[in-house]
Order: C-alpha cells, then structure tokens, then sequence
C-alpha cells in the first residue's frame, strides 16, 4: 500500500486499487506460469502501481524486456506483451514470435496494450501473419495514475504533441474516460469549468458518456466539488519559463521520469567502508521522488533559494538527535534511543541525498550562464524589449548552445510579444538553420504550428494587458516565505494557476475581457446531483477543486497550485484546490524532427527533458 | 445509497455497468447478428480487392465500420472488465440472439449526439434523419425522396445498399469523429479509403476537418507518401505539400540522392524565405559534395601540411552552414574566392552576415594558432592607409574565443587591451592574468588600492612585482587613493 497516496484530502489509494484489481484479473486470465515482455516505456507508469511481487503471485516467473530477433529462454506456459500500441514495436513481437515457433514447446501468446487496444496495430500484426498467435488481446486503460496524495498523471508524453500538432484528439478522449472512472470511484463532480479547445472537447465527451450511464444513477457521495479543465496551449509561456522551485530545477536539470530522476553518481559515492567498500559506482544514481519521503514534501516546492536554509536546520536536528545518545544512562532511556535508531537513519539518508542534489543544481544555477538566461526571461516575462532581436539569444546560437535551449528562448520571447515581428522572426530562423541545419525548417513549421512560434498579426500586443490584469509579473517575491504563487518563478506568476486561483475568488466574471483574449473558449457546466447526494455545506469548509491540465503541467505550477492551497486553508473562506493534472505533454523537443547523426544535442532532444514540463499530473486534495 | 468501500468492490468486478451491458447485450447482439450479415454481403460487390481486409481490421471479428463494432468500441468506455463481459456473452451467441430487442437507450446515435429519448430505439436510422442533407456531397447524396428510408429500422439488405451508395459511409465517419477517438476515427477512415474512390474521399473530408486531419496523420504513420501528396495536392495545401515532400529526404542516406531529391524541393511551393533557405540546402550539399571528395583525396595523398597534421574526425557530408564555413576557414584559409571551398566564397554565395564570420574565422584560425591570421581579421585600412582595429563582435568576445583556443598572454593582452569598457577590460585581464594590462589600467585610473591588491596575485620576485613596486613608488602619479 502506498500510504503517501492517502496523505491528501482525497484517498487516491482507492483508484491505486482499483487499477491493481484490473492488472490481477487479467493476470489470471492466462492460467499457469507467465513470462512478461515489456515496452521498456511501461516499466515506469507501472512501477507507480505495482511491483514485481504482485506479478509473482500471480505466477509472472520472468520478465524480459522487448526487442529484435528472439526471446530470451524460460521455461513458462504463458508469454504476456505488455506494450504501447505502436507500429514499430508490432515488428518487434512479430519477429519475437516468428522465432520462437521454431524452437521447443508451444507456448501462449497474449498482448496486453496499454492503454488501448489499436486497430492498426493489429492490422499490422495480422499482415506480419502472427496476429492468429495470440490468445488474449486486450487493453489496460491505465488512464489516470496516482503519483502522489494530491497528484494524478496520464504519463502520456505525446499529449501536447498530438493534440496540438498532429490534431490527433485521442489523447482527449483518454482524459475523459480517466475522468469518467475517477467519477465513478468518488462521485459525479457536480460543476465543471474550462478554458480552451481542448477543454470544451473533453467537457463534451463526459457528459455525453454521463448519459449513456443514466440508467445507473452514480450513488457515491462527491469527493470533489469542482473540476477544473485547463488547455496548455491557454498558458505556453509556464512551460517556456525555467522553474526555480526544487523540484522544477531537478526536472529542468536532470528531467523527472514516472517520480524518478537519474543523477549523477560521483557525489553520492560512499563515504564509509561500512557501505560496501565498493567502487566508485559508474551508473547513474537513481532515485524516486514523492511526498513519502518527509524530507522532500518539505522542501520539493520551495524556491531553490530557500532550499539551502531548510537543509542545513535539518541538519542540525539530526545531529542533535544522535547526539543525545551520550544523555541516555539508564537501559530505558538507550532502548528508547535505539528504537528511534531506524528513523533516524533514514532521516540521515534523505538528508544526504537532497544536500547533494542541492550541490549539483546549485552548481549549475550559480554559473554566469544561468543567471544569463534567467535575466532574459524575467526580462521578456515583464516586458522588456520583447519586440526585437535579443542579444544574448544571438550569442546562444553563435556559440551552438543546444537548439532546445536557443528554441525555448525565442518562443518565450514570442509568446509574451504576442508573436514576433515579421522581421525579427526571419533574423532568428535565419540565423537557426545556417547554425544547426536547414532540416529544422521542419522543426520551425511545427513550432509555428502550436501556436509556440508565431509571426505578429495585426500588429496588436496582448500580452501586457494579459499581464497587468492577471497581475503575471510581481515585482517583490519573498523566495523565503512567500505571499504569492509567483515565487514558483520568481517573479512570474504562472498564468494557468492564476486562472485557477481567480476562479475560486472572485469568479472569472472578473476576467472577462483577458479570457476572450486567450485562445479557446471558456465555459461552465452542472452536472445536477440527485438531491440526496447534495453537500450541506458547513461555513468554512473547504471545497476540492479537481484541475486538470490538458497536455501537461510544469512542477513549478504544481508548486503554485499547492501553495494555493495552503493558502486557502489558512484563510476563512477556505476553498481548497485540489487539482489533478495530467500528463505532460510533450516538449518542444518532439518539436525536433531531424537531427544529423553527430549532432550531440539530438539525444537531448528527444529526450525531452529540458523544455516542457514533464510532470505527473494530478490531484490534490 | 453511499457506497461503502465493499460495494466498490463489487463495482470493479460487477455491479453498474455490467447492469447497463445487459440492458444493452440483447440489442447488440441483435445488431451485430445483422451487421454481421450485412457486412458480409457487403463485401462481396464494395471491396473486392482484399477478401481478408474487412476483417483484418476487426478487433473481436466483427468488421470495421460495422455498427456492432462501433458500438463495441464505446461501450470500451466502460472499461475493459465490460469488454470481457462481452466477449463472454458473445460466445453463447446464440442463445441471446433471438430475444427481443429491449428498450435501450445505449445506442450510437445517443452516445455521439447526446439525444435520450428513454424507450425509443435508437439507431443509425435515427441519427441520420436529423442530419441535414446539404452536409452529403451531391454526388454521395440520395433523392429526397426515399428520406423514408430511414425512418424504419433498417435491414441487412437496406444497409448493404446504403453502405453501397456511400452516404452511410459518410455518415459513420461523422459519428465516429463526434466520438473523438482516434482509434475509431481511424478504422472508418481506412474503411472509407478502401471503399470509395479518392476523388471521393478527399472530397467528403475537405467538408470534415477533423477527419482529414486524422487521415493525414495516418498516412504519415503507414508512410503512404504518394496518397498524402494527392491529398495536399487536392486540397491545395500547398505549401504542406512542399513540407511534406522536403521532409522525404531524411530518410536518404546517399549524398548524391539527397543532392538529387533536394533539387526536386526547389521552386515547390514554400514561402519566399523558406523558397531561399531550401536553395540554400541544395547549394550547401553541392558544394559539400565537391569539398568532401577533394578533401578525402587530399587527406589520402598525405601531401597536404594541414591535413598530415590535422586529420579530419568526420565527413563535412550534410553538416549546418556554420560548421562548413568552420570547416572550409580551417583547411581552405587561403583559397581564391573563386574555388568552391573557400569561406570567402562560401560567405558570398551564402549571404553569410560579417558578425557570423568573423566569429567563425577567428575560432577556426585560433584553434590552428594562426595568430597572424586573427591579427589579419580585425586590421581595417582606411582611405588614408592608417590601419585600425575594428571586430564586429566586439573585442571581448574575440577575447574569450581566444581564451577558450588557449591563445598565449601575449596574444590576449593585445586584444583585451582593445576592449572600450574599462571595467570589462579589468575583468577580463585579471581573468586572464594579463598583468600588464591589469597594472597599466590601475595606473591609468589611478587606483592604488586596487594595484595594491593586485600585488598579491602575482608571482613574487616577477617582473610583474618589480613593475607594480616602481609604480607604487613613483610620485609621479597622483592616487586617487
């Protein structure tokens, strides 16, 4: 059991249940001893619901994972593919079980697809004439994974991509169905709220399928009171920013992967004998990161600046625990030591390990180049010299910092100039294609065409209107105790989170005029309660606000949407938000299409991490 | 009714929607006996390519574009425990199938338009009658008259003659697009790309966007280039065209190809900058073709200084601009304008803008130590023979390009003391240990406290030591502390 997740207002264990019940039923479906052969992709979304014990109850004696020519050996009656329904790897199992028939006994094959079954996956099977092979072919719609108390996620990379480049809605429509089961397990969400395309889309979709179910009226009493649906493509400029809180630079740094992140492993070499008197491990030092660790949901979404601080009292705390094991003269008072030992030791590690993690990033936030680039970006987020070329920006690419970098940058600039002028926009393109390539034309057409790079039409501004009335830029950040959401950024208060935040007072009717700037349509829904499922609600008493992000969220809005939070909690007329985000989207990364063999930055690209935000999405409560 | 923790439970294995698939299970079961038939008769005169294809696309054997498979496919929302009910109970298909058609209000029609009408069935028949006509392509549309059609249930040989006449067809798209899943989406559409003429398809979806936006991702995926340049073509998407076609020639490998293919992207239909960076490409590969056979040769012959001493880590094949007018400063310096691998060459037929070649000059000839050279690259003369020092990037970039290709003091003391910015100028000379500059600085700003300070960073006994206690001593100066 997973306690963090039951730390929230909401019980996301529940749903943790419900997705592990699936897994078993399926599981046993396939009588006898199991090997599984995973889409190495999986193995993180899964890791976040089940470990290999409860597939080795349930006979799972082997676990591979998938590639080319033949399976490995072992001795089982079951081969079970766990993969993601793509072309390329249908190649994969096919050659698998091409290869396989040659050898010994029969087996079984099954596929599972995760999270649905595809048709042109299977007509692909089918032309590669294995598709008859398979006894089961079935879906695990792992739509919404619970990451921590208060998040959930779809780990649907490709999300932003699709729905904004490819116009592939599919993705919407997996949002709906997870919103549909969380429904179900804790009850109709009684308003909801949107802002975007996307949004309207999804809003649709539910209360379309809402009435399919009408016949079963949902019985449950309603956990949450809102849900609120956001478009990424209504906020682009929080994505484009560099977050500042902890968290947000371990993701912009090293890039956060299903909760964990890889780090390098020199400055967490063992310092004692006693540890294993190993070498200098070499691989990358992998470790999770979730509110169970009492240290991190400490310090996870403060500003890094206030980081330091919290580490070294907490270092003091420590050594002043184990300091006090010269006080204990009686056997009671030793036995009362000892037995607080345990804790105290895990205390100690988590300590270690986030003073390090502090060292590396701090290394990086304090070099010139940083500060550099920071100063860009707080410049164009509060509206300086937006409207031409930046000078740093040139230097970038002159000097070949990787494109990712130089492209986050112009489409920051672009985002908070309301596109770029005709002029300047030619300079930067220019300059990018004689630098990295005259294939990333292609790269620039797909930036333009989600919105993220644009030509200024109608020579119009929006963007300081958006500001000043969003109040997006505030000038005094307290990093160390703040006031205001904006300390996620300091400086910049991220544009989706204030939306949330007017939402819940005083109301959008207030914005009025900035949301029919923005892009897409913003709108309300009911869906109506039978009476005896109705909240009384108790002066004071907090609402849950369920918000979820439609092609991903930043851990720095995260960040702010918990100190919403709090904030709420404090006051009198307490609303809590609770949000639930899904998954992020992609970066502009996946933006890349082409890079020439020895280009270096191409394994970055499309890795993705440094650009949007790869984040879990969720709920909190 | 609160559902306790037990109920939820017998929810996941049970309880609500298996009570809905029940209701459901006859009804569908009724219609996919039907579809089934239907679509069996169907494929007899509509496709009559691939007898398989119908069914090659099925999930659970019934064929794509069938109703029963659409339906399937919704009721997948609720989740795959119900899809499992299904398939149990369509195994023991015959035992349901001649039970009545119960009142149901889970039919395609009410999931995609969202219209209950509790009691009445709802059918494909139902959905289309409110649709207006005027959204069917004439061609595709059917005499006002025999509207009545759908005013009944409809029966297998009703369908098959519909689904012949293609307004059906349509009309399953536009509920599987209302659907918004992909997958459905798609299974129509290869459907429809089998069954109707292209003329047709195309034209059917420049009415439906969403439809063509999936019809064109799908043929991106299966890598049905020549269908997807049709279909621009059709469209009069012109410019994706172009892109689409451009984008093709990453995937050839042989330079000479690529040469080839890049020239076919010329003069297709891209905007005008895009028209000029895409002539760009092919130049470039030209040329890098020409410069990277002579060079190998060259390299081999073992006669050339530069390349004995620096051989070449990789092909100058398809690398960025920049990176050839490195290579081309590196081993083409003193090349005539008039041969195609010299960077003055390069920089005309390119456009390539002063700032960037200098940049790219200074740290190709301070990487050979070509000191002369750098010298060579800021000396301006003007029209009255004085030379003058002059860098379009400014002297402290061309400082730390230097610094960064270890250029000796010597050479970084001269050009730090260029740098106009006293203050950067101090920076960078203390960072750079330039002492001289350091020393004659404070002395001309007349600071003694920093001299003072400086003092210490020196070696002792130094000539700098010597230097800075003269000028300490001297009472020629006046310190402004």
């Amino acid at each position: 059991m997973a306690a963090h997740l039951s730390y929230g207002r909401v019980n996301l264990n529940v749903l943790r249940e419900a997705v592990r019940r699936e897994l078993r039923e399926f599981l046993d479906k396939c009588a006898g001893s199991k090997a599984i052969v995973w889409d190495e992709y999986l193995t993180g979304p899964f890791g976040l619901i089940a470990q290999y014990s409860l597939l080795k109850e349930h006979e799972v004696e082997k676990m591979f994972t998938l590639k080319g020519s033949r399976l490995p050996a072992a001795d089982v009656k079951n081969i079970i593919f766990f993969v993601r329904p793509r072309l390329e790897l249908m190649d994969i199992i096919a050659e698998n079980v091409l290869s396989e028939d040659r050898r010994g006994p029969a087996r079984d094959f099954h596929i599972l697809f995760v999270p649905r079954r595809s048709l042109l996956c299977e007509q692909r099977l089918k032309d590669l004439g294995v598709l008859g092979s398979f006894i089961h072919r079935e879906e695990y719609s792992l739509d919404l994974i619970p990451f921590d108390g208060d998040l959930l996620s779809m780990e649907s990379e490709g999300a932003f991509k699709e729905c904004y480049l490819e116009s592939d809605q599919t993705s919407l429509y997996h949002a709906a169905k997870g919103l549909m089961t969380l429904q179900a397990l804790y009850g109709t969400i009684p308003q909801i709220f949107g802002k975007g395309e996307c949004a309207r889309q999804v809003a649709n979709m539910m209360i379309r399928m809402k009435r399919e179910f009408t016949g079963s009226q949902n019985s449950i009493f309603p956990v949450f009171d809102n849900l609120l649906l956001l478009d990424r493509n209504v906020d682009l400029l929080s994505p484009l920013a560099t977050q500042l809180t902890y968290e947000g630079l371990i993701d912009e740094i090293y890039g956060i992967q299903n909760s964990y992140v890889k780090l390098p492993p020199e400055k967490f070499a063992p310092k004692k004998q006693g540890d294993g008197g190993k070498d200098l491990p070499t691989e990358a030092k992998k470790l999770q990161l979730n509110s169970a660790e009492e240290l991190y949901a400490e310090i996870r979404d403060k500003n890094f600046n206030a980081v330091g601080s919290v580490l070294s009292k907490k270092a003091k705390v420590i050594s002043a625990a184990f300091e006090e094991r010269h006080n204990a003269k009686t056997v009671g008072e030793i036995k009362q030591f000892v037995s607080q030992l345990p804790h105290m030791q895990a205390a100690r590690g988590s300590l270690a390990n986030h003073t390090s993690i502090a060292e590396l990033i701090k290394d990086v936030t304090t070099s010139e180049d940083f500060f550099d680039k920071l100063t860009v970006e707080q410049e164009f987020m509060s509206g300086i010299d937006t409207d031409k070329v930046n000078s740093y920006i040139e230097d970038c690419i002159a000097q070949k910092h990787p494109l990712i970098k130089v492209l986050r940058l112009v489409c920051l600039q672009s985002v908070c100039n309301s596109g770029l002028k005709q002029k300047v926009l030619d300079y930067y393109k220019r300059e990018i294609l004689q630098t990295y390539g005259y294939e990333h034309i292609l790269t620039l057409h797909n930036l333009e065409k989600a919105g993220l790079l644009k030509p200024q039409t109608g020579g119009r501004n929006n963007y300081p209107t958006i500001r000043k009335t969003l109040r997006l830029w505030m000038d005094d950040v307290n990093e160390q105790n703040p006031t205001d959401i904006s300390y996620v950024y300091s400086g910049y208060a991220p544009l989706s989170v204030r939306l949330a935040q007017l939402l819940s007072r005083p109301g959008w009717r207030s914005i009025e005029e900035v949301l029919r700037i923005l892009p897409g349509p913003h709108f309300e829904e009911r869906q109506p309660l039978p009476t005896g499922l109705q909240k009384k609600r108790q002066p004071g008493e907090n609402r849950v606000t369920l918000i979820f992000f439609l092609g991903g969220v930043t851990f720095a809005e995260i960040a702010a949407l918990r100190f919403l939070s709090q904030l709420e909690d404090g006051g009198s007329r307490a609303s809590r938000v609770g949000r639930c985000r899904p998954r992020p989207p992609s970066t502009c990364c996946s933006f890349c299409e082409s890079c020439w063999p020895s280009c270096s930055s191409a394994t970055r690209c499309s890795s993705g991490r440094c650009c949007w935000p790869v984040g879990p999405p969720t709920s909190w409560c | 009714m609160n559902r306790t923790k037990g109920d939820e439970e017998e929810y996941w294995n049970s309880s609500k929607f298996k009570a809905f698939t029940f209701d459901d299970e006859d009804d569908e079961l009724s219609q996919l006996k039907e579809s089934k038939r239907a679509v069996n008769s169907l494929r007899d005169f509509v496709d009559d390519d691939d007898e398989d294809d119908l069914e090659r696309v099925s999930w659970t054997g019934e064929p794509v574009g069938s109703i029963s498979w659409s339906i399937k496919e919704t009721a997948g929302n609720s989740g795959s425990s119900h899809e499992r009910e299904q398939l149990k109970n369509r195994n023991s298909f015959s035992t349901y199938a001649q039970l009545p058609k119960p009142a149901s209000t889970y039919s395609l029609s009410s999931f995609f338009r969202g219209r209950t009408r509790p009691g009445s069935f709802q059918s494909l028949s139902d959905a289309l009658s409110d649709t207006p006509a005027k959204s069917y392509a004439p061609e595709l549309g059917r005499p006002k008259g025999e509207y009545r059609d759908y005013s009944n249930d409809w029966s297998p040989s009703d369908t098959v003659r519909r689904l012949r006449k293609g307004k059906d067809k349509i009309q399953l798209l536009e509920e599987a697009v209302s659907m918004h899943d992909g997958n459905v989406i798609t299974a129509v559409l290869i459907f429809l790309k089998r069954t109707l003429s292209k003329e047709i398809l195309f034209r059917e979806l420049e009415v439906r966007q969403v439809a063509l936006r999936h019809l064109i991702h799908f043929l991106k995926e299966i890598g049905d280039q020549k269908l997807l340049l049709d279909l621009f073509r059709f469209l009069d998407r012109t410019e994706e065209l172009a892109l689409s076609h451009y984008r093709e020639h990453l995937n050839i490998q042989d330079p000479e190809k690529r040469k080839e293919f890049l020239k076919t992207c010329i003069g297709l239909p891209f905007s005008a900058e895009d028209s000029a960076h895409i002539q760009d490409h092919y130049t470039l590969l030209e040329r890098q073709i020409i410069i990277e056979a002579n060079d190998r040769h060259l390299e081999l012959a073992g006669q050339t200084e530069v390349f004995r001493k620096h051989p070449r880590k990789a092909s100058i094949l398809n690398m960025p601009l920049v990176t050839t007018l490195f290579y081309s400063c590196f081993y083409h310096y003193t090349e005539a304008e008039g041969t195609f691998s010299s960077p003055v060459n390069l920089k005309k037929t390119f456009k390539i803008p002063d700032k960037q070649y200098v940049l790219t000059a200074l740290a190709a000839r301070a990487k050979l130590r070509a000191w002369h050279d750098v010298d060579a690259l800021f000396t301006t003369k003007n029209w009255l023979g004085y030379t003058k020092k002059r860098a379009p990037i400014g002297f402290h970039r061309v400082v730390e390009i230097l610094h960064k290709n270890s250029a000796p003091v010597q050479v970084l003391q001269e050009y730090v003391n260029l740098v106009e910015d006293v203050d950067t100028k101090l920076n960078l000379a203390t960072k750079f240990k330039c002492h001289d500059v350091v020393i004659d600085t404070c002395r001309d700003l007349k600071d003694r406290q920093q001299l003072l300070a400086y003092r210490s960073k020196v070696d002792k006994g130094s000539a700098e030591e010597e230097k800075i206690d003269a000028l300490l001593n001297s009472s020629q100066i006046r310190w402004k502390n």
